[in-house]
């Protein structure tokens, strides 16, 4: 096989001679055929030494369905083997993983491999460079802009979240090979959704799922409008002659399977069901229009493809499984991140007992730049599983690192017992909770399913209404976690790029003299004074933190320890107040339904320690 | 500089302050300016004369004296011989929303976390906003798309585009944000962002007449946010989306605070005295704790009550997902 320098397209790299030890470290030399971004992305990551990680690093391949402003692209690469394989990003259609297909020529398909399930290899990221031979690689340490800044299209192997029925169910999939939904008593194959846009929405065919045309696919915004302009002024039919005695409908059941049986599709029975609705007519324009979602519901179920972003987690946990996420409305979480001021480069201290929410919510802000440390009380770790929800890119996901607060603390002041440790000895570490690149089993192929439906004929409902019962069981970690404490006594070897590890002593040495840019604080079940008096000191001058409980009380009580101590100002206790709004010509009003309560944010400023810098 | 770019300017590894820099002096809760520091300057407030010299070099965070002279009332309990004091912030979108010259009304924080939220807005995301009004909420979409993304903030207002753009040049967003002059509603967004959006805002007087252009400039999945005061927008916006646009969603968020202090409460069945100073009243609400030190009783409550003003509304936030072309008829 030809060695690089002939490839001046495509598949640029003979790997065959190249293997990693567990520390190899390669020099990054990105270059690429479009000067403009060249001189970014040198100016940025060019002479960062890159870490290749002995193990696998993430869990997804980031896939461009974005126009193509940069040549870099990442794809899915299996380091599991040691050797590297690049790839150009050209040669895959949006939303393909396998090579197969495409590669064309033979040069090509010499290098063209199956690739491995993504769920259990992760990925490093690969930039891809027209024409050079020299080649970047995986996870720098400040990396160059990604390929691929929202995913559009859905890929095989990423999570998905699908809406059945506007709203009805909500679950989240992973789009493996055999996952499959059930809806009714149907279990389809979630297949057709892989390559599909984000957005689109697909009907329930005898074949499994199908995308629907523009004409089906009505959504709740427009399906009651239709065919009212106009007529909601004067409209003069009422429910006077209504009577709920149970005989207005003449098709039966039986009559039903029938028609199901003969073929009907669901939008025919819909049909037939208000032509043999006898009191139909007699409905109000509005309430026609109520039946016949209804029905459709039934009869002819929708499935929207959604992306899982912070946003849509947020509000479909706390819309089917509150407690999961200590009751955190998706306008608090989103509060707690702009309070903190969290984007790109921020070093990031959370506190997460909202099972990984938060941490994923600022991963996802910090688009593989800075860190996310989350900390935990004692030896357990806490949950951060929903993170497996989001499509964190394994560069993402390798800014997040766990430490136990007790060697967050020790770094500020050696000797010192955290508050907060009553029983937990010191220093003892705990397995990661957490390891997404072995998240993948075939587990991952049932839906992690929140459905609590109101149709309960009609939708699967037994599926656990957590979504954690059915993620799979943690592989437990080969290398115990790094302890910090002991700083220089870690070699690099311990430097980790996967989340769920603890940070390089180097990280925690920076840490220590420059403390965090952010504290958030999201542990709705915990006394949150001792945990500020233990964090805030960890934190850089003038950095914000924002701390949520579902309970007013330790927030109040926190507040005022706050002001009495003064090490903190701007201090605002606060609740956001979110109210939706039906809008449609002629009425318009809120939502007869609002959720009252999303938690309590207390948040402020840290103050320089020796405060005063007086003038003489 | 407010918004890193680098990881060499991220907000930790610089803590000193600096000529030039951009502090948010704090004086009290609801009293912050920003101060360019400069050397030989001098701010004067009502806690005194405070020369920029004596900041540079403290670190962000540092509680700073008056030269004396000046600061005759409040503050004066820190205790120093000079007097009055105040505190020296870093920059943040957040404390910028607080101190900004109001050329128009503004978006505040609640609204502007929804949004930035709702738009799913993720670093490397490119995003229009009509108009920029006084770079509120601008500020802080810079930050979330950050490091490699950019805003393209347009508004009709030549003179208000010009102070806008100083002020993100002062703040350091040059690179993140362009500020460009055009009557959106009545052009639409240019044509080089066609399809090129991942989220756009609009905050106009008729926002119905920018969503058609809207529609060609977003990715398919992509979000648009428009915000108004009035519900009768609202109604118009809302019918101008349904073409292009579904998960057509209208919110109205507001933020409740609540003042913390300790007192005690007089006991039903004792007669006695048990009070601890006045009640609420005209106390200080949850505030600025270094200014406040009298405040340390042994056996009295923390109490909490909603502040008793507070804003009634800001405006809608309608926020739409722009359909896939796929199952649309044209783009």
């Amino acid at each position: 096989m030809s060695g690089p320098q002939q490839w001046r397209a495509g598949l640029v790299w003979n790997p065959a001679e190249l293997r990693f030890s567990s520390r190899s470290s390669l020099r990054f030399s990105s270059c690429s055929s479009r000067p403009r971004s060249l001189s970014r992305r040198h100016s940025s990551a060019r002479h960062s030494d890159l870490a290749i990680p002995s193990r696998p690093l993430g869990r997804r391949p980031a896939l461009s369905s974005s126009p193509p402003a940069t040549r870099s692209g990442r794809l899915p690469c299996p380091l599991s083997t040691g050797v590297l394989h690049l790839f150009h990003q050209r040669l895959l259609p949006r939303g393909r993983r396998s090579l197969h297909h495409h590669t064309g020529s033979s040069r090509a398909a010499s290098v063209a491999l199956p690739l491995p399930d993504p769920l259990t290899t992760g990925y490093p990221q690969v930039l891809v460079c027209q024409g050079y031979p020299q080649l970047a690689v995986a996870a720098p340490m400040d990396p160059p802009p990604p390929a691929v800044v929202i995913p559009r299209e859905a890929w095989e192997g990423c999570s998905v979240l699908l809406d059945i029925n506007d709203g009805d169910r909500l679950a989240f999939f992973r789009l493996t090979p055999g996952a499959t939904v059930k809806i009714g008593n149907k279990t389809c194959s979630l297949q057709p959704l892989v390559g599909r846009p984000f957005g689109s929405v697909f009907c329930l065919s005898a074949d499994g799922l199908v995308p629907c045309t523009a004409a089906d696919a009505p959504s709740r915004d427009d399906s009651i409008r239709d065919g009212t302009n106009g007529q909601t002024l004067d409209e003069t039919r009422d429910n006077r002659s209504l009577v709920d005695n149970n005989t207005a409908q003449n098709l039966s059941s039986d009559d039903i399977e029938a028609m199901k049986r003969d073929g009907a599709t669901g939008d025919e029975i819909v049909e037939a069901l208000i032509a043999n609705s006898s009191t139909f007519g007699n409905k109000t324009v509005f309430s026609q229009e109520k039946y016949k979602l209804k029905k459709q519901k039934k009869y002819a179920p929708k499935v929207l493809l959604r992306r899982p972003s912070s946003r849509s987690i947020c509000e479909t946990y706390f819309k089917k499984n509150p407690a999961r996420i200590g009751f955190m409305r998706v306008d608090t979480l989103s509060l707690l991140l702009s309070i903190a001021n969290i984007g790109a480069y921020s070093d990031v201290l959370v506190v997460d007992m909202v099972g990984g929410l938060v941490v994923g919510a600022v991963a996802e802000r910090l688009g593989g730049t800075g860190y996310v440390c989350s900390t935990y009380v004692g030896s357990v770790l806490s949950s951060i599983d929903i993170i497996r929800m989001f499509n964190l890119s394994s560069n993402m996901v390798s800014r997040i690192v766990q430490v136990p607060l007790s060697d967050l603390c020790s770094m500020q002041s050696p000797g010192n017992t955290p508050a907060v440790l009553n029983g937990g000895s010191e220093g003892e570490v705990g397995e990661p909770v957490i390891a997404p690149d072995e998240s993948a089993q075939v587990s991952q192929a049932q839906p992690v399913d929140t459905a609590v439906s109101d149709e309960k004929a009609q939708l699967s409902i037994d599926q656990p209404t957590d979504m954690e019962v059915s993620e799979p069981s943690l592989v437990k970690d080969e290398n115990p976690q790094l302890d910090c404490k002991g700083g220089d006594g870690n070699s690099n070897a311990s430097k980790s790029t996967k989340s769920g590890k603890g940070p390089s002593p180097e990280k925690m040495q920076y840490w220590k003299e420059h403390g965090f840019s952010s504290l958030i604080v999201a542990a709705p079940g915990h006394e949150v004074e001792s945990f500020v008096a233990d964090l805030l000191p960890l934190l850089s001058y003038s950095a914000p933190f924002a701390i949520y409980h579902q309970y007013i009380e330790p927030l109040a009580k926190c507040m005022h320890s706050l002001q009495v101590s003064k090490q903190a100002i701007g201090l605002q206790l606060s609740e956001p107040w979110l109210r939706e709004y039906q809008v449609l010509p002629s009425r318009t009003h809120p939502h007869m339904q609002m959720n009252a309560f999303g938690g309590y944010i207390l948040s402020g400023i840290r103050l320089c320690d020796s405060g005063e810098v007086s003038y003489q | 500089m407010m918004v890193p770019l680098d990881p060499s300017d991220k907000l930790t590894s610089r803590r000193f302050i600096a000529e030039g820099d951009t502090v948010v002096v704090y004086e009290r809760h609801d009293a912050m300016r920003a101060v360019a520091v400069r050397a030989g300057g001098v701010l004067q407030n009502r806690f005194g004369v405070f020369r920029h010299d004596d900041w540079i070099g403290c670190p962000f965070g540092s509680k700073v004296f008056s030269t004396g002279g000046g600061g005759v009332k409040g503050g004066g309990k820190g205790g120093k011989a000079g007097g009055g004091f105040v505190h020296l912030l870093a920059p943040t979108p957040e404390l910028w929303t607080l101190v900004l010259s109001h050329r128009t009304q503004i978006l505040y924080i609640a609204d502007i976390s929804l949004v930035v939220a709702y738009l799913e807005l993720v670093p490397g995301c490119v995003v229009l906003e009509s108009g920029t009004g006084s770079g509120s909420l601008t500020t802080s979409l810079a930050r979330a798309v950050a490091p490699h993304g950019h805003v393209h903030t347009f508004d009709f207002h030549e003179q208000r585009a010009a102070s806008a753009r100083e002020d993100f040049e002062k703040n350091g967003l040059s690179s993140l944000i362009t500020v460009n002059v055009r009557d959106i509603q009545g052009e639409g967004f240019p044509e080089e962002h066609h399809g090129a959006a991942d989220a756009v805002f609009l905050d106009l007087p008729q926002p119905w007449l920018a969503i058609p252009s809207v529609g060609l400039m977003l990715k398919q999945d992509g979000v648009l946010c428009s915000f108004s005061p009035c519900i009768e927008q609202v109604q118009r916006a809302c019918e101008a989306m349904r073409t292009h646009f579904t998960d057509i969603r209208t919110f109205e968020i507001l933020l409740r605070t609540y003042e913390v202090r300790d007192g005690a409460l007089k006991s039903a069945t004792a007669d006695e005295e048990a009070t601890v100073g006045p009640l609420p009243q005209k106390r200080r609400k949850f505030t600025a704790p270094g200014e406040n030190t009298d405040c340390t009783q042994k056996n009295s409550y923390v109490l909490v009550r909603p502040c008793s003003t507070a804003r009634g509304h800001t405006g809608y936030l309608t926020f739409a997902r722009r359909l896939v072309y796929d199952s649309q008829t044209e783009s």
